[in-house]
């Protein structure tokens, strides 16, 4: 049973990161007034599957005086652990099926939070080693860079949350999701985004963007200074390793942002039965695919920090202010 | 009959044990920071089966995920070269290991014999958040206050060798005219 449900997990995540990248190429295409990909299939839609299929039959170089064993194990380090922290992430409620409860998720654990942010947490070393054993000062650079980025901003965005979980009581996504129940005057839902923790919303958006590496905070992959940062020296699938663990942490990262600030699968519910069991799924989805859209549009509209900046901004500016949400919600609550 | 639990117990005491010779046997400090690594997530696996949850993510989110990275950051900043073995490293090999086998025995052996506790099932000891949180923050507040001064002490000493030191005035010529 839970065999099925990673296999079709998986092949679902597989398929939203090729399909994410479509979706970035549209969005950006169009914010710079071009209309990205069109010739394969309506709407370039057979792209992604062009672009898997030209990655994988290219030639797979190793570039001489590389640390072998490090320089293989750094792409399946970055794709395996953005892959497994999905497994934590609940799509919906609880289906019943012919007497059989089906659970929208892998495994449910009581510290299904905490074990996602561990599993990202490791996900640093396929940077870190990818540049260190590539024996290139553009990929040893852009390693460093992302090591202490991402060290840096992984507090700020373990506190962001905090709150969250002071207002739930547990680290179990189930019950996040739960506590968000209901409406206020019988239309603003009671999500976490709307009873306070909009700092804290704020904070997590900042310091996932950093924890992802991507625009405004990209500075691991520099293109404009470090050639292509820590992949510089990886071609055809092991560069796509790191792709796709670069888009699957981005889905991941919005399915929390979903759980925790957004209700989860929670929205308007009607129709007969079938309907009923596949509309808290949409609703995940759909606010997933928002916040996806989000990450995109501000990669088409901000310019790239500089190094100083971004650690200043990281230590000088977010952390104190997630403290000051923790305090203050910690303060709300016990009122 | 061997039990799931306890076969998994097994397999992730020889990863933690195989990880800490591993450590010791490298000669390239990446590698042995690598081999920590393995160490302190077997070791987390090994609290997950004793029912520490929490305990078991910390583990991986603080010492594996943060504390490594340093580790691993710094290796690669100073491009640190592979270890050189010379005779004292030699000297410590004959000396070393078989005295902390005899140490390692004899601390074993204190504890199953002195300290009273017997076996422990697995899963049973408290674990959740739930009850950690009152624990440290009822019983064990002071020592738990007490360690994060002692943190504190750390990060100001740190900050304090890591600052640069006043630029002293360029000194004055000697002789001349």
């Amino acid at each position: 049973m839970s065999v099925i449900k990673s296999a079709v997990v998986l092949g679902v995540l597989l398929g939203a990161v090729a399909y994410t990248v479509w979706l970035e190429r549209k969005v950006v295409g169009h914010i710079q007034n071009r209309w990205g990909p069109t010739r394969v299939g309506p709407f370039g839609l057979l792209q992604p599957i062009a672009v898997g299929l030209k990655l994988f039959v290219k030639e797979d170089l190793t570039p001489p005086y590389v640390y072998k064993p490090l320089y293989i194990a750094a792409p399946l380090i970055a794709i395996i652990f953005a892959l497994t922290s999905i497994s934590m992430v609940p799509f919906g409620n609880d289906v019943v099926v012919g007497g059989y409860t089906i659970p929208f998720q892998i495994t449910d654990v009581n510290t299904g939070l905490l074990i996602i942010l561990g599993i990202t947490s490791i996900g640093v070393y396929g940077v870190a080693l990818a540049g260190w054993s590539s024996n290139n000062k553009y990929s040893l650079l852009g390693g460093l860079r992302a090591s202490a980025q991402m060290v840096s901003y992984e507090i700020s965005l373990g506190l962001s949350v905090v709150g969250v979980l002071i207002m739930a009581g547990s680290f179990s996504l189930r019950t996040i999701v739960d506590s968000q129940a209901g409406l206020f005057w019988g239309f603003i839902p009671r999500w976490n985004i709307f009873t306070g923790q909009f700092v804290g919303f704020f904070c997590y958006l900042i310091a996932a963007y950093a924890e992802t590496n991507r625009i405004p905070f990209d500075l691991p992959e520099a293109e404009t200074e470090l050639v292509a940062g820590y992949h510089t020296e990886y071609s055809s699938m092991k560069f796509a390793m790191f792709f796709m663990a670069e888009y699957a942490n981005m889905i991941t990262v919005g399915c929390l942002a979903t759980l925790l600030f957004f209700g989860g699968w929670r929205g308007p519910i009607f129709g007969p039965g079938i309907l009923q069991a596949i509309e808290p799924v949409f609703w995940f989805v759909a606010k997933v695919v928002v916040f996806l859209f989000i990450y995109i549009w501000v990669r088409g509209t901000l310019p790239r920090f500089r190094y100083d900046q971004l650690m200043a901004f990281g230590w000088k500016v977010l952390l104190p202010l997630s403290l000051a949400n923790l305090i203050a919600t910690a303060i709300a609550v016990a009122w | 009959m061997l039990s799931v639990h306890l076969v998994l117990f097994l397999v992730f005491g020889a990863v933690a044990l195989a990880g800490a010779v591993n450590l010791l046997a490298q000669t390239h400090p990446i590698n042995s920071a690598l081999s920590l690594i393995a160490v302190m997530a077997a070791l987390a696996g090994e609290y997950l089966l004793l029912g520490a949850e929490f305990v078991a993510a910390v583990q991986v989110i603080v010492y594996a995920g943060a504390i490594m990275v340093l580790f691993v950051f710094v290796i690669m900043l100073l491009n640190a070269g592979v270890e050189e073995r010379t005779k004292g490293s030699r000297v410590a090999i004959l000396f070393g290991i078989p005295g902390m086998l005899l140490g390692s025995l004899l601390v074993a052996w204190v504890l199953l014999r002195y300290s009273g506790t017997g076996e422990v099932a697995a899963g049973a000891l408290p674990g959740a958040p739930k009850t950690i949180g009152p624990l440290l923050f009822h019983e064990f507040l002071l020592p738990f206050e007490i360690t994060s001064i002692l943190i504190l002490i750390a990060i100001m000493g740190a900050v304090v060798l890591a600052s640069k030191p006043p630029s002293s005035p360029v000194p004055p010529r000697e002789g001349g005219f």
